[in-house]
């Protein structure tokens, strides 16, 4: 008996490595027949999310250019990155910088790994906005993906809010003047209520500056807030956020797609199959059960390929090309890191990261319309596009509907002359408050350029409405406003902005000072 | 059956939502009391009453710049007075410039008394109380705002 036990132990000793294997990789194996294929894709936990099969026109990259997923891959980057960089980070005004400097400058791999989660932060930023344009413009935000839209557009402003809290936590001098800034933009709706004197009983402004800095003056306080967020409660949000956005994708169908046609063949795939008509006397049901041989009867042909490997060689592709991008980025260019901050003297000129130079140039017109108001204007505006736009057309398709195109470069072209136009004038001959040193501040928070600019937009996106009897084109030319007025901003601001925010025509004619 | 003409509802229905109506108030009372948590009770800072020297030290017609307490003392024929150099558009410290103050941030403009005369700040620099400690010292309170043009006479 005891000889047995003792063969039976030696022998399952031996069979280790096999039952181990065998019990983590249940097929053991690289699948060979679709049925193989589809259990690879939903008996494991992170390919599950996907569907078995997947429909072609979804896996050409001109559709996608995987943005979303590279989103999603950026994001995964500076998950690993931050919580390495978090085992040598104090959130400490008085330890934060020096403990910035030793990951630069001491720690092993630290200024590679720092510049990895910046550039893959930019990435992030950059990326989630191509996105969002690529699902307008392929109008994929149709029934029944509207709460989809909606969740990516918390995801924007969750990856936002991610990036800015993000570049508070150094304490060099771009964290404490853009603290000071964006906690101002909160107290900004004092602008309001002070010039219509309700602040006294009604202060959101102020209680939001409160919220934010825990105190009245930018400290301690403020960075242990910001710390909190940036580390816990915005990935949290995240990464909950993105659960629900990819749970609604397979939910609604899959990525947006016209409809397949009725007969003709399969128009990709390797096997063209073509459609019968059923003949009465007969039944088909059992060929189903024929491995891969489905015929379509009665329908198209469904045009989609297994998940494995089409689909997980287009994912793993789109994840090496973000990763090899961050690396190649990281390894050239350093993660920038200013002076210890100085609550005395700001830079000159004090200019916030990209994705923000568009606000602050608005800003620089009126602190509420242009950090507050035109934010959450434009953010509305986009919530409500699938509730407006709700007619079925053109679904999955770049510019789908009819005549989407030349509106599209007419609405370039006029949001380009009316911005380029703006900025023009508010240089050569100021505003208001240069021609009127006295005039009442309520007149310049309802008219500035950033304000003229949305009105502009708004009235030309009405025309085509009138003009086009479209919805659809109505808010193709309102989006394509948007987008151009944003990155122009963003070029000006970056390239034409100097010190105290005067304009030059390139930064090699800023004075020395 | 028309949103006019609901169906009535048995009793045990009516004590159920009744009972998970509030249960549910006073999950969302309990949940926005806990929102008062962030908002802080105490404000903590630094003291911001600044002790810039005795009077003697400032001659008449000069301007120091105490950049550290983010303000400017004026001395003129008149007596002194201090303006913030804290921007009122979104508070960044403004530099001395040719005709008065000027912002970095965003391009606020103010001349040399701190009223705006471009850029987007909605109000002007505000002028700080000038006094004097016990020991003669000139004491700047920058927490409490006087009208613009008061003077301090030593």
């Amino acid at each position: 008996m005891a000889e047995t036990a003792t063969r039976e132990f030696l022998h399952n000793l031996h069979e280790l490595p096999h039952t181990v294997k065998d019990a983590c990789f249940r097929l053991g194996k690289a699948p060979e027949s679709e049925r193989e294929e589809s259990q690879a894709t939903f008996h494991n936990l992170f390919l599950h999310i996907h569907s078995v099969r997947v429909h072609v026109r979804t896996l050409k990259p001109t559709l996608t250019f995987g943005l979303g997923l590279m989103a999603t891959a950026s994001f995964v980057i500076t998950i690993i990155t931050g919580v390495l960089l978090m085992v040598y980070y104090k959130p400490s005004t008085d330890l934060a910088y020096q403990s910035i400097k030793d990951i630069h400058f001491t720690v092993s791999t630290g200024r590679f790994i720092r510049n990895i989660h910046r550039w893959s932060a930019q990435l992030m930023v950059l990326v989630v906005l191509l996105h969002m344009a690529r699902v307008f413009f392929t109008a994929s935000y149709k029934k029944p993906r509207e709460f989809n839209w909606l969740v990516g557009l918390g995801l924007l402003v969750i990856t936002l809010a991610l990036s800015f809290t993000g570049y508070l936590l150094p304490w060099d001098q771009l964290a404490y003047w853009a603290i000071t800034i964006g906690s101002n933009i909160a107290n900004s709706p004092r602008e309001l209520t002070d010039a219509i004197g309700i602040t006294k009983f009604f202060d959101p402004g102020g209680f939001q500056k409160r919220l934010l800095l825990g105190a009245n003056y930018v400290g301690q306080d403020a960075l242990i807030r910001f710390y909190v967020l940036h580390v816990f409660v915005l990935p949290l949000a995240l990464v909950t956020l993105l659960g629900v956005h990819f749970w609604r994708i397979r939910k609604d169908g899959g990525l947006a797609r016209p409809e397949d046609p009725m007969g003709g063949i399969a128009e990709w795939g390797g096997e063209r199959r073509p459609v019968f008509q059923p003949l009465a006397t007969k039944t088909y049901g059992l060929m189903a059960l024929v491995k891969g041989k489905r015929p379509p009867v009665n329908r198209g042909p469904e045009n989609t390929v297994m998940s494995w490997p089409h689909l997980f060689w287009a994912e793993l592709s789109v994840f090496m090309v973000t990763v090899a991008a961050t690396l190649i980025l990281s390894f050239y260019w350093d993660a920038p890191l200013k002076e210890l901050a100085n609550p005395a003297i700001p830079e000159n000129p004090a200019k916030a990261p990209w994705y923000f130079l568009g606000i602050q140039e608005l800003v620089s017109y009126s602190a509420f319309t242009g950090g507050l108001l035109i934010p959450v204007i434009v953010v509305v505006g986009l919530a409500l596009i699938p509730f407006l736009d709700r007619r079925a057309e053109g679904e999955g398709i770049w510019f789908g509907t009819k005549s989407e195109r030349p509106i599209f470069w007419q609405s370039f072209f006029f949001a380009s002359a009316v911005t380029v136009g703006m900025l023009a004038f508010t240089v050569n001959y100021g505003w208001l408050r240069n021609w009127f040193p006295n005039i009442h501040q309520l007149w310049i928070i309802a008219i500035n350029p950033g304000s003229l600019l949305v009105l502009i937009f708004a009235a030309w996106s009405l025309f085509v409405l009138k003009r086009k009897d479209s919805v659809r084109l109505a808010a193709v030319s309102l989006f394509t406003c948007f987008l151009v007025a944003f990155t122009i901003l963003t070029y000006f601001a970056t390239v034409h902005r100097g010190p105290n925010w005067h304009f030059y025509w390139w930064p090699s004619q800023w004075p020395l000072h | 059956m028309s949103r006019l003409d609901p169906p009535r509802i048995n009793r045990r229905s009516f004590l159920s939502l009744a009972s998970l109506g509030s249960f549910f108030a006073a999950l969302g009372t309990a949940a926005a009391g806990m929102l008062r948590l962030p908002n802080p009770a105490v404000l903590p800072g630094p003291v911001r009453r600044f002790k810039l020297g005795s009077p003697e030290q400032f001659s008449p017609g000069s301007e120091t710049a105490f950049a550290e307490q983010n303000l400017v003392l004026f001395r003129d024929d008149e007596g002194f007075y201090a303006i913030s150099s804290t921007c009122t558009h979104l508070g960044c410290a403004v530099s001395r410039s040719k005709d008065g103050f000027a912002c970095p941030c965003h391009g606020s403009r103010f001349d040399s008394k701190g009223s705006v005369i471009g850029g987007p700040a909605p109000r002007p620099l505000p002028w700080l109380e000038v006094s004097r400690a016990a020991n003669g010292d000139l004491v700047v309170n920058a927490d409490n705002e006087v009208p613009e043009g008061t003077r301090y006479r030593v």
